[in-house]
């Protein structure tokens, strides 16, 4: 279809405008990470360091009481356990939903999808009285339970990818005599790679940008997550700006090499989940 | 649809019982599923409902005052500024955010080189921390030494005190937000305005309809559906907004960026009010659910163009 002229124009000009807006203070951030004090207070500014500190990075990482790549360290103990079992049991429970016939199968997953509506401020402080009865406050257990056995939103998507696997290739495999189990890991599992890449890198994002829960449980600075630790440096160098911005872009380094690597999972992963509407 | 075991079923006897482990095999697999929604999500929202009847300390005994914590709730004037503030985030929120992904999504639906670039830099603050934009933007709002005033002091405008100013705090955090959140609800519409048929458009461009009819009258209705489930997430979202409040002004200055989130956390885990705490989870949780039904009414009649 052709699009006039001036529509492709005003096209250009409105998503320039918003680049620049999106990028503007990433680029802030970067320069202002590698200035001395002075030159980040000076004024007017001036937009680049006249020298770029690296020494800023240096000293951030060794900052708190704990390097950064020890903070780094702590947020995969909770990150990696929560995208392995998250995807492993949610795929489990959407591999039943999607395919096997038993009753309540309709009522339950609605349960699972109204679920999904459900303010997290309604469930946060009996959960937190749970785990302090349980003696598990400041470890990662209560970081990585409620999500290591599957969450509605991963079984909704594998599902809804599930459904779209052809049924052909299940019933050769129900001929030869392969149990549920089998055919979930040998047929399901290896057609699902892309969505499971997808979901890999929302978990991801989600526990290792995750600021709340690491606030509410952990309480020893030795065990702090990246993000945790990043927030603590406002109240130890409190007008240290330089530091704080060096120590954010560390911060994002990790989503941010997940990003580039992966970024056509998200979009598609993003595409299906609005598809519910 | 139905697995190739349903077809056997039809021969009786052996069939009842294949049926039956069918049923069991599949309980097994929802079953850590299923556990885990009951302990963590189903039994902590009836507990917030029974937990918000107490007068629940941190060391003394739960003690059982009925209403009396939604009776207090509603006289504590900081309860009241943070029902309020919170109003005035969704309202200030969800409209420009949607309104900012839109236009975009809109824009990245024509048929332009280098879009991709264009999609990928506009996600880019989806995938940021909410810890690192808060900070990142606590930088930039600097009234003294923060760019953004800098660069009105070139339009000759004063400084000003964008998280130190009561009259600002609130709008400056929600701008950072709709400038970290707008590109997950952009890549939705976006989608959902690839889905549309060429052909719809075809015979628009017959008739010889403008730009904007063709918005009103062709797109906006064929992406209800995914303005729906944007709305109503956003809506969902934007009454429990945390880290951005808490990270940049702590709900200061004064109470002018308290909001029921941040209230609700500094009772239950600074001030060890529980009960209380609960309460307001309460209260928002009706919130959310009366928004959400009424927006249901409203918005599903307008969905009626199934393609």
């Amino acid at each position: 279809m052709k699009q006039s002229r001036r529509s492709i124009i005003i096209s250009y000009i409105i998503l320039a405008f918003a680049t620049a807006i999106v990028l503007l203070p990433f680029f802030w951030m970067l320069v202002s990470s590698f200035k001395s004090q002075r030159e980040l207070f000076a004024y007017p500014p001036k937009f680049f360091p006249s020298v770029w500190k690296w020494e800023n990075y240096r000293q951030v990482l060794n900052a708190g009481r704990i390097t950064f790549f020890e903070m780094f360290l702590n947020s995969m103990k909770v990150t990696i356990p929560v995208v392995v079992f998250n995807i492993i049991f949610s795929s489990l429970a959407a591999y039943a939903f999607a395919r096997i016939e038993f009753p309540f199968r309709k009522f339950l997953f609605m349960l699972f999808i109204s679920s999904m509506m459900i303010p997290s401020a309604v469930t946060m402080i009996p959960r937190f009285l749970l785990f302090s009865n349980l003696k598990l406050v400041d470890t990662y257990a209560p970081l990585i339970l409620p999500s290591a056995f599957g969450t509605a939103f991963s079984i909704f998507l594998l599902r809804q990818f599930f459904m779209t696997i052809p049924v052909d290739l299940e019933e050769a495999a129900v001929i030869d005599g392969c149990g549920k189990l089998r055919i979930w890991a040998t047929i399901m599992l290896p057609l699902s790679k892309p969505i499971i890449a997808t979901l890999g890198v929302f978990l991801f994002q989600g526990s290792y940008n995750d600021f709340m829960n690491p606030l509410i449980y952990l309480n020893t600075d030795t065990k702090f997550t990246v993000q945790l630790g990043l927030a603590s440096f406002r109240n130890s160098f409190s007008t240290r700006y330089d530091l704080i911005m060096a120590g954010s872009m560390l911060a994002l380094i990790p989503v941010l090499v997940i990003y580039i690597l992966c970024q056509k999972y998200i979009v598609r992963g993003i595409v299906m989940s609005g598809l519910k509407g | 649809m139905k697995s190739a075991t349903t077809d056997i079923s039809q021969k009786k006897t052996k069939g009842m019982s294949l049926k039956r482990k069918e049923a069991l095999t599949g309980y097994l697999f929802i079953a850590p599923a299923l556990i885990s929604l009951c302990v963590f999500v189903i039994y902590p929202v009836v507990a917030s409902f029974i937990i918000s009847g107490f007068d629940w300390g941190i060391l003394s005994a739960p003690k059982f005052i009925g209403l009396e914590n939604y009776k207090t709730l509603f006289k504590d004037p900081v309860f009241l500024e943070s029902l309020k503030n919170t109003t005035k985030w969704v309202i200030i929120y969800v409209p420009a955010s949607i309104t900012v992904s839109l236009i975009v999504a809109l824009a990245m639906d024509m048929p332009l080189r280098g879009i991709g670039f264009f999609r990928v830099m506009f996600y880019l603050p989806v995938i940021t921390p909410m810890v690192v934009c808060a900070l990142l933007f606590v930088w930039i709002y600097n009234t003294e030494f923060g760019v953004l005033n800098y660069v009105l002091s070139l339009f000759k405008i004063p400084p000003v005190g964008w998280l130190s100013d009561k009259r600002f705090s609130l709008i400056s955090i929600a701008l950072m937000s709709i400038w970290k959140h707008s590109g997950y609800n952009m890549l939705i519409l976006l989608s959902a305005l690839q889905g549309i048929p060429e052909t719809l458009y075809e015979a628009a461009a017959i008739d010889g309809i403008t730009p904007w009819r063709k918005f009103i009258n062709i797109k906006l209705p064929l992406i209800m559906p995914s303005m729906y489930f944007v709305i109503l997430t956003s809506v969902i979202d934007a009454f429990q907004v945390f880290t951005e409040v808490f990270i940049m002004t702590k709900g200061g200055p004064g109470y002018s960026t308290h909001t029921v989130s941040y209230y609700l956390f500094a009772n239950a885990f600074e001030y060890g009010k529980m009960g209380y705490a609960c309460a307001m989870a309460v209260v928002m949780f009706i919130i959310i659910l009366t928004v959400t039904l009424i927006q249901d009414r409203i918005l599903n009649k307008n969905v009626q163009y199934d393609i």
